[in-house]
């Protein structure tokens, strides 16, 4: 009996750390109920998400600081994991206010009701994927995420660019998900265990055939680097990217790939690394396989390829998708260290690049709105047609190329700084070489605002209070940040350590 | 010669390359996504035949059945989408649907 005692006593605690998780399922639920009660009012399951948005992230809070292994090792709770499921959830309320300012969703007389609770099962999803340290759960809460995101991609169903989105989504999906679930039965035979602790402990103490291991575990990788859209399993994103409607490009820009960071580093720490109490930030690999060096060349393929296509692209979401790409590489130059410095730049420049991504992709949904297009040639003379979005789009494009004085310089200095403290200078000089293509291509939008159509006869664009001021919301901490980074330095600093069960 | 762990080994590694091999080259998204059945399923043959004869745990089943529960809601969700697919195009050619451009 005293087992079943443990086990109930581990249900009760993880039962109550589980209410942020509890919340979102019942916005979910809530969007669809006052959606079919009040047909008069569109927007209303879209209050009903962000209330349920705020209410999540106060139990969150209150949930900061515990490390505790809930549910028999299925979830992890832990800081690490918190700062992630902060960073989704701020993307995913501020994708709700940016989808009640999108005419290209309410055109067609369109139901929303679907589309708001899509956006808080899909948070729910990524909750889990923050947390899940069993790799059944992985598998799940990724497919969790996935299949309302795939519904999410082709929302305007009615347009045919977003269902061919969808459909390529769908099938480039559920390719990666079916390779990683053959990955992970391999692991389950090769070690006779799904939980990453216990994979962890075999590993420790057992030696494992280095050829299987090495097929499964990159057939697992495989499925995260679809998520992250790095460089061998990127194929779907810009069609997806182009196809989807905007706000939602701009949430799997975001979103989905903070959740498939945050279980890449938790994967890679839990299973790989020795776990002796101590020596954990320095971060030695068991199993003879060289993750460093796999990661370090799918960082270079990804950063490279994604900044070299950019440059050919003339439609503007096509050209982020490119460069969500790229930053995906620079991001896992941070995690091919495998240090507590690498982890710690990696959420820093995670959150700088939420904000200077969310903003740019804001200024394209703004623009589509009033001129319904997203080619670059008709960005001509839309620094002075619309002063107040040409200033912000430069600077959000001055962000992401890393140039100072901008958040987006302080997290590539970190990320560039962890990786020569690491010892890595060929990995850095690649990096700096890719921002120098990179900022051809964003100078290439800048000039076509400001150097082309300069006495343009077009009518100014108007925008209204609440769409100015949800703009600065993106623009305001681009900037601050780019002066006062100790917050958010000390933030990912304290929020480093992975939770490893000791 | 009795049946092993390979034999099922082997079964599962086969179905899983057919599985890819119908996922690149049919062109109707109905038989793609039958393909991607053969990918699911060929995990599953692995989940149970590691269990049986691994001495394993009661993981391998459970694993199976999760695979099974969410094979069936992710088809589900495509089948949706390649109806709409029809809705918009009339036809469900995959080599034809290409607007977005390469």
């Amino acid at each position: 009996m005293p087992q079943l005692d443990i086990f109930l006593e581990n249900l009760k605690i993880s039962v109550g750390m589980f209410i942020p998780e509890f919340i979102l399922t019942a916005t979910f639920i809530l969007a669809i109920l006052f959606d079919l009660i009040f047909k008069k009012s569109r927007n209303i399951s879209g209050y009903v998400t962000l209330l349920g948005f705020i209410v999540t992230g106060i139990f969150l809070y209150l949930q900061v600081g515990t490390n505790y292994r809930a549910f028999a090792d299925l979830l992890v709770i832990d800081d690490f994991g918190s700062f992630f499921k902060f960073l989704i959830l701020i993307t995913s309320f501020l994708i709700v206010l940016m989808s009640l300012l999108s005419k290209e969703l309410y055109s067609e007389h369109r139901k929303l009701g679907e589309y708001y609770s899509m956006i808080a099962g899909m948070t729910f999803g990524m909750f889990l994927l923050c947390g899940a340290s069993n790799l059944i759960m992985i598998y799940l809460a990724i497919e969790t995420m996935s299949i309302s995101s795939y519904i999410l991609a082709g929302y305007t169903k009615e347009v045919k660019r977003a269902s061919e989105a969808s459909l390529k989504y769908v099938i480039y999906g559920a390719i990666s998900s079916g390779i990683m679930i053959f990955g992970i039965s391999l692991i389950f035979g090769l070690t006779g265990h799904l939980n990453l602790f216990e994979i962890n402990k075999f590993f420790a103490t057992n030696d494992v055939d280095i050829f299987a291991l090495g097929i499964s575990s990159l057939m697992i990788v495989a499925g995260f680097g679809y998520k992250i859209s790095a460089v061998p399993f990127h194929f779907w994103t810009p069609d997806v990217y182009e196809g989807a409607p905007v706000t939602i490009t701009a949430y799997l820009s975001v979103a989905s790939k903070a959740a498939g960071f945050a279980v890449l580093l938790r994967f890679l720490k839990v299973t790989f690394i020795d776990s002796i109490p101590g020596y954990d930030s320095i971060w030695t690999t068991l199993s003879g396989i060289d993750w460093n060096f796999v990661i370090a060349v799918l960082s270079v393929l990804t950063m490279t390829l994604g900044n070299l296509v950019a440059v050919w692209q003339t439609n503007m979401k096509r050209l982020l998708a490119y460069s969500s790409i790229a930053h995906a590489g620079y991001l896992l130059m941070g995690v091919a260290v495998l240090n507590d410095t690498g982890a710690a730049s990696v959420l820093i420049y995670f959150l700088v690049y939420m904000l200077m991504n969310l903003g740019a992709f804001y200024i394209v949904m703004l623009i589509s709105n009033k001129i319904g297009s997203e080619d670059i040639e008709d960005y001509n003379g839309l620094g002075y047609r619309a002063p107040v979005l040409g200033v912000c789009m430069t600077l959000f494009l001055i962000s992401l190329t890393g140039l100072p004085p901008t958040a987006g310089f302080i997290g590539k200095l970190f990320v560039f700084s962890a990786v020569i403290n690491a010892g890595y200078l060929w990995l850095a000089v690649i990096g700096v070489l890719n921002s120098v293509v990179s900022l051809y291509y964003y100078v290439k939008i800048f000039k076509n605002m400001y150097l082309k159509d300069v006495e343009s006869q077009k009518p100014a664009l108007e925008y209204s209070a609440p769409a100015i001021i949800l703009l600065m919301v993106f623009a305001i901490p681009t900037l601050v940040f780019g002066i006062f980074y100790g917050p958010i330095v000390s933030w990912a600093n304290n929020s480093v350590h992975i939770f490893l069960g000791n | 010669m009795s049946i092993g762990l390979t034999h099922y080994l082997v079964l599962a590694a086969i179905l899983f390359s057919f599985g890819i091999f119908g996922i690149l080259t049919r062109k109707n998204a109905v038989l793609v996504l039958m393909g991607l059945e053969l990918v699911l399923n060929s995990a599953n043959i692995n989940f149970i035949a590691f269990a049986k004869f691994g001495g394993l745990n009661i993981q391998g089943h459970v694993a199976a059945i999760f695979v099974i529960i969410l094979a069936a809601a992710e088809v589900a969700v495509a089948l949706a989408i390649v109806l709409n697919i029809y809705q918009n195009y009339r036809h469900i050619n995959v080599d034809e649907i290409d607007k977005l451009k390469e």
